[in-house]
């Protein structure tokens, strides 16, 4: 019997593949709707903020990133755990500052891809000849980027305190600076997300999303943190620190200094206190709303 | 399948719809129209995108203005431009557009497959489709439109950009896509004679009006153009003219094909009927000529516009003539 079979199965074979014209079949499945819709383009958003889904060569940068960004974190809890030091060399708070380089990288290379790649190739009108509205695309893409950076960002934290509850420090202070840094970054990436979109959607070119991005971010710290420089010498520290208000990293140290515990990196450490930090916290959270607002009016004008 | 009544679109400078009422039922029908005559301008508005300045749509019974999600959930839009990223493959692209106009994961991939089957491709739809050839991007274009099996499907200038053998090839999908799939059609195109061949409807707009709006069959009756080629002898060096002088000795009103591709070696003349055919046929093989061709020819659109012409002027005339 077993070689009977053993012949029949080749004679079969060619016949299974041999491609049958079945004619077309219509789909009387369920159609999910705008907001599965939406949800499919914020997942696939987001795999593509990491280059899953996309070529090798678009996954290597974003990967480097992320490695680059939690490699510090890593030494810095070896160095922890082998020195028994009592507390991380570095707060849970001030680790995106102190990395911010990296992170105006990831959002510089990051956000053009999301959104100039549609603009530049016009798949744009296909999304919205689908059952989304502006709207819904500008919130996919926004909080794609968001969490993006918000994995980015949370990572190393995350290594720092598995790293320090190791280490057997203290878990009550770890656990609140580890919260108190993951407000810091989520906020953060709101907002770095926020302005990124709202450049890159102007320009179709990749290229000038990603000068144009790391142009702001670079050009609006260097510029404040030299003028609190200035003011600092000059004893003026008021007007220093409503300068922190115009670039977007010094706004996040200060939201951080007045309200999450952070040592502030503003000249002489001092931060705003609870009184001009509520005016950060507005600026940050108008700022977040105005880029959304920008955006849902620039992809009306694009529209079909 | 669509409505419109008196359909405005108004821009600041330009109207590009005026005052357009049509009704399109189910079917192939194409849109003709010079570039710039309106037609994507309605299309937009028919997806709910573009608001009309004034008049109403209406497309599967449902109102442009207020059931626009509704409306793009059962229809499919193939646009006019390029619109595919070239990093990704056409699986991965148009399973991506599955999902987006609602269809869960599983679903989405298996109607990827079968669309991708059924506009013709096979092996190459797991390469990125920035190497493909023109004719293969109009087909995936064409899929991402089809893939949620939508009731009716807008086809933005379709053939552009293909060779003669990818146009045919393109239309032949577009009939079956009505025939075979049971989708409704609206295409639209600068040129009636390939959408001669492949609507049951036309209509024809210009400037934002509506020029014409009839079945296929009307048009085709109008096309009453003979082109008509012959070769050479050495009885008579020029074919032609020996042609041409026989059929005037026989009555027949003909033309030089001038402006024509080979002209002076093309005879146009109008077909009465079918007898015309006969006439030409017996004509040639008594001259011992060989016939090259003999076809109807392909109406360009302007034909369209001079007809359109002629029909007012006699429309005028005739006012005229009552009034005196």
């Amino acid at each position: 019997m077993a070689a009977e079979q053993s012949v029949q199965t080749p004679a079969t074979a060619p016949g299974d593949t041999r491609i049958h014209n079945i004619g077309y079949r219509s789909y009387d499945g369920p159609r999910l709707g705008r907001g599965y819709a939406r949800l499919s383009l914020y997942s696939q958003s987001l795999r593509g903020s990491y280059g899953l889904g996309r070529s090798v060569k678009s996954k290597v940068l974003p990967m480097l990133l992320f490695v680059v960004m939690c490699v510090p974190a890593a030494i810095m809890v070896a160095v922890a755990v082998a020195t028994k030091a009592n507390d991380l060399p570095v707060d849970y708070t001030r680790y995106a500052i102190v990395m911010q380089a990296v992170i105006s990288l990831y959002v510089a290379s990051q956000a053009p891809t999301s959104v100039s790649r549609d603009l530049r190739f016009k798949t744009v009108p296909l999304y919205f000849s689908r059952p989304i509205e502006t709207a819904d695309y500008v919130r996919a893409k926004f909080a794609a980027l968001a969490s993006a950076l918000f994995i980015l960002t949370a990572a190393p934290l995350l290594v720092l305190y598995v790293g320090a509850l190791l280490a057997k420090l203290d878990f009550t202070d770890q656990t609140k600076g580890f919260a108190q840094g993951l407000v810091s970054v989520a906020l953060l990436s709101l907002l770095f997300a926020g302005i990124g979109l709202v450049i890159a959607s102007v320009t179709p070119r990749r290229g000038f999303g990603i000068a144009a991005v790391i142009a702001v971010l670079t050009i609006s710290y260097g510029a404040v943190s030299t003028l609190q420089a200035i003011a600092d010498v000059q004893g003026s520290g008021d007007a220093g620190i409503w300068i922190g208000l115009f670039s977007p990293i010094t706004l996040i140290d200060g939201v951080q200094s007045a309200f999450l515990g952070a040592s502030s990196a503003f000249p002489g450490g001092v931060g705003p206190d609870q009184g001009e930090g509520v005016v950060f916290v507005v600026f940050t959270l108008g700022l977040i709303a105005a880029c959304y607002g920008l955006l849902v009016r620039r992809y009306k004008k694009v529209g079909l | 399948m669509i409505a419109t009544e008196s359909l405005s679109k108004r821009f600041p400078r330009v109207t590009a719809l005026d005052r357009l009422s049509v009704d399109v039922g189910p079917g192939v029908t194409g849109l003709v129209g010079a570039n710039g005559a309106g037609k994507s301008t309605l299309i937009k508005i028919l997806l709910g995108l573009s608001p009309a300045t004034e008049g109403r749509a209406e497309v599967l019974g449902l109102d442009v203005v207020t059931k626009g999600p509704a409306i793009r959930e059962r229809v499919g839009y193939m646009p006019e431009h390029d619109c595919l990223p070239p990093d990704v493959s056409a699986t991965e692209f148009v399973v991506h557009m599955a999902r987006m106009s609602g269809l869960p994961p599983t679903a989405a991939r298996e109607r990827t497959a079968d669309t991708l089957r059924h506009v013709g491709l096979y092996e190459e739809r797991y390469r990125p489709i920035g190497g493909y050839s023109t004719g293969m991007k109009q087909r995936v274009k064409l899929a991402q439109a089809l893939v949620h099996d939508p009731q009716l499907v807008f086809l933005d200038e379709p053939t552009n950009g293909l060779d003669p053998v990818g146009r045919d090839e393109m239309l032949g999908l577009i009939r079956r896509i009505h025939t075979d799939f049971g989708i409704s059609v609206l295409v639209t195109s600068h040129l009636l004679g390939e959408l001669e061949r492949t609507c049951d409807h036309v209509v024809v707009i210009d400037g934002g009006k509506l020029l014409r709006s009839s079945s296929t069959t009307d048009f085709t009756q109008k096309t009453t153009t003979l082109a008509i080629e012959v070769t050479d002898t050495d009885e008579h060096p020029d074919g032609t003219r020996a042609v041409r002088e026989a059929l005037q000795a026989r009555g027949v009103a003909v033309e030089d094909g001038s402006g024509l591709p080979g002209a002076g070696h093309v005879l146009l003349l109008t077909a009465q009927g079918e007898e015309t055919y006969d006439l030409v046929r017996d004509l040639i093989a008594d001259l011992g000529l060989g016939l090259v061709r003999m076809e109807q020819r392909r109406h360009h659109i302007s034909e369209v516009f001079t007809d359109h012409d002629e029909q007012r002027d006699e429309q005028r005339k005739e006012a005229v003539g009552h009034g005196s």
